[in-house]
């Protein structure tokens, strides 16, 4: 939590930081041997990947034969179309379009929404510390290491006297409380980070709450709003368990559905339209990944700096 | 910038004014701008905690009531074999994902630590998995471990045809297969964790271990590893957090079986207030769960005031 080694940005940026392991001189065993280990973990990793793919290229009758890793004899692209547009969830037979649409709704609100509240948290945590402000802000912490199962049930009854819950209002909200926690301190440890200066001149240049935050901390606090965004949306898009109780059947996010769709198949299994879908639920952050790329690292780290 | 310039008269004003009074005016705007915090705070994480406690004593079915019934619910819970397969399922889930997790990232970490070619190509193939749903993670493993079509019947295609490897459909070994899901999703990240803590250390030891001419593997082990506390603990807690929350993977992997053999106290409360329709059950397990929470945070309390009082003596 406090360990200086640990700053996102020493973590993320891949190649800030030399490595400091035994100087290779030339190629040995030991430096083979490295490379045998790296290769074999990288096929671990990848080959679920692999299988992914291929199985969801291939008919069900190439399927049935058993070769797991093999390329497909013959590609068709059937399996994603009707993962896509037909698949059965019980009675809806429209793929995983409305799960897809869904969790678009549901994160394009949620984060915004999150950050937003999150960085205020943290703007007044940090320069605006009122009575008891501290102690909210340890109920928060306290908050991050709750199992979820012990404030669900509460959460569902209260929301239902409100009228929001399995509605789209009520799983953004949702989505904010749980973000809450983990958003703010990155936030408050970024402001807190900042040259307390800044807030000084401001304050007796006659600025307020409000003027202070837009016009200084705002456009100051971009580059931890971006790993903030990355956090969120893949994690907002990933979540299973939130999904399932707050959101209803009319805002069922992809996981969810991808979950029915696989698991609540009568008669065959087709196991090539559920990789298709398992892969089109991926996708998403998937590619947010691959385009972050430091970024997503540095996104981990703020997580996980949590404790 | 410029409109504070201009409020210069605005500011002058303000520095006569009293100062305790103009902070609490602005108290207010940080009062209100942290209105979601202060409901989340004490709203979530106070008050659903309390009636989540209250609810364990009752007899509470598909709606919440207050007809109490003492310890009624604990004694059941108990007594009940699904949830003390639970509680030993994390058990068992925990440590071997924390184990496999530890030693397979430090390891990782270690050799990406070796001035390797491609250093960038292999983080991004170790960490991809992260980014995937636990639910991906679950759906995809079960595809692999299925005894007819996954890699069983790849490899006895092979030649080897007594090639068992289908971990879900046994009841002795499916936890040890959600296991393997796990750490497949989560191990790059801790490796990423131990990573930054490698490159954390000083420099100079590592001259001075070659000087005392110490293998390369024993600084690893016994030099760096002790000096790299706060990565491990951050490592650490992280993976704590996942496992008692571990409930996504489980239910796109097995549901809960074969049987009752990767139950979690998770799925545990989640049943009991949906399909169960047994709310004070419920939550006298979700209240269970929270214990060792409060443990674990009253113990790392107990240890800070105790760190504080021993440097107040040595002063």
């Amino acid at each position: 939590m406090t360990s200086e080694a640990l700053s996102p940005s020493k973590l993320g940026a891949s190649g800030a930081v030399e490595p400091r392991g035994a100087k290779p001189k030339k190629l040995t065993i030991a430096r083979v041997g490295v490379y045998a280990f790296l290769v074999i973990a990288a096929l671990f990793f990848l080959m679920p990947l692999w299988v992914m793919v291929v199985t969801s290229l291939k008919g069900l009758p190439e399927i049935r034969l058993g070769h797991l890793f093999n390329l497909p004899a013959e590609v068709t692209f059937e399996p994603w179309l009707k993962a896509w547009d037909t698949a059965c969830t019980g009675r809806d037979c429209n793929g995983l379009k409305p799960g897809f649409m869904n969790s678009l709704k549901i994160t394009l609100l949620s984060v915004p929404v999150s950050i937003v509240v999150a960085m205020i948290n943290g703007y007044a945590l940090s320069f605006w510390k009122y009575k008891g402000s501290d102690l909210l802000f340890g109920i928060l912490i306290f908050g991050a290491f709750v199992p979820y199962q012990v404030v669900i049930y509460p959460l569902i009854i209260g929301l239902s006297k409100v009228g929001l819950f399995a509605t789209l209002p009520g799983i953004v909200i949702v989505h904010t409380i749980f973000g809450m926690p983990i958003l703010t301190l990155l936030f408050r440890n970024f402001f807190a980070s900042l040259p307390p200066e800044l807030f000084k001149a401001a304050r007796v240049d006659g600025a307020g709450f409000w003027q202070i935050f837009f016009q200084i901390m705002l456009p100051m606090s971009v580059p931890i709003a971006i790993v903030a965004v990355i956090l969120q949306t893949t994690g907002i898009w990933n979540d299973f368990l939130f999904g399932t109780v707050f959101a209803g059947r009319e805002n069922m996010p992809m996981t969810v559905q991808l979950n029915n769709i696989v698991t609540t198949t009568t008669g065959v299994r087709e196991y090539n339209v559920n990789m298709a879908a398992t892969i089109l639920t991926a996708a998403v952050p998937l590619a947010v990944y691959f385009i972050s790329g430091k970024w997503f690292v540095r996104g981990i780290a703020a997580g996980a700096v949590k404790g | 910038m410029s409109q504070f310039a201009q409020s210069s008269d605005a500011a002058a004003l303000a520095s006569t004014r009293p100062p305790r009074r103009a902070r609490r005016k602005f108290n207010v705007m940080s009062i209100l701008g942290t209105t979601p915090m202060i409901l989340t705070a004490v709203g979530v994480f106070v008050v659903c905690i309390i009636f989540s406690f209250i609810w364990s004593f009752t007899n509470s079915k598909l709606f919440p009531n207050f007809n109490f019934v003492g310890l009624d619910q604990y004694y059941r819970l108990w007594a009940s074999d699904r949830w003390n397969i639970s509680v030993g399922n994390v058990f068992v889930f925990g440590i071997w994902s924390m184990v496999a997790n530890m030693v397979f990232g430090y390891l990782l970490a270690v050799f990406m630590d070796q001035r390797i070619q491609q250093e960038d190509l292999f983080r991004s193939i170790f960490l991809y998995p992260f980014a995937m749903s636990l639910v991906v993670t679950g759906l995809v493993w079960q595809w692999m471990f299925d005894p007819n079509l996954g890699i069983q019947s790849a490899v006895r295609q092979l030649g080897w045809t007594d090639f068992q490897f289908a971990p879900l459909t046994n009841q002795s070994t499916a936890i040890y297969g959600v296991v393997l899901g796990g750490v497949w999703n989560g191990v790059g990240v801790t490796m990423a964790i131990l990573l930054a803590g490698l490159r954390g250390v000083d420099g100079e030891i590592w001259k001075a271990a070659k000087i005392d001419g110490i293998p390369a593997w024993r600084t690893y082990l016994f030099i760096v590893l002790p000096m790299m506390k706060g990565a491990i603990l951050t490592a650490f807690i992280l993976q704590c957090t996942g496992v008692v929350r571990v409930f996504d993977i489980v239910i796109a992997m097995t549901q809960g079986g074969p049987g009752v053999s990767t139950q979690m106290p998770a799925i545990y409360v989640i049943q009991h207030i949906t399909d169960r329709v047994n709310v004070g059950q419920g939550m006298a397990a979700a209240s269970t769960m929270l214990l060792p929470v409060i443990a674990v945070l009253a113990l790392q309390g107990i240890l800070q005031w105790n760190a504080r009082r021993k440097k107040e003596k040595a002063l």
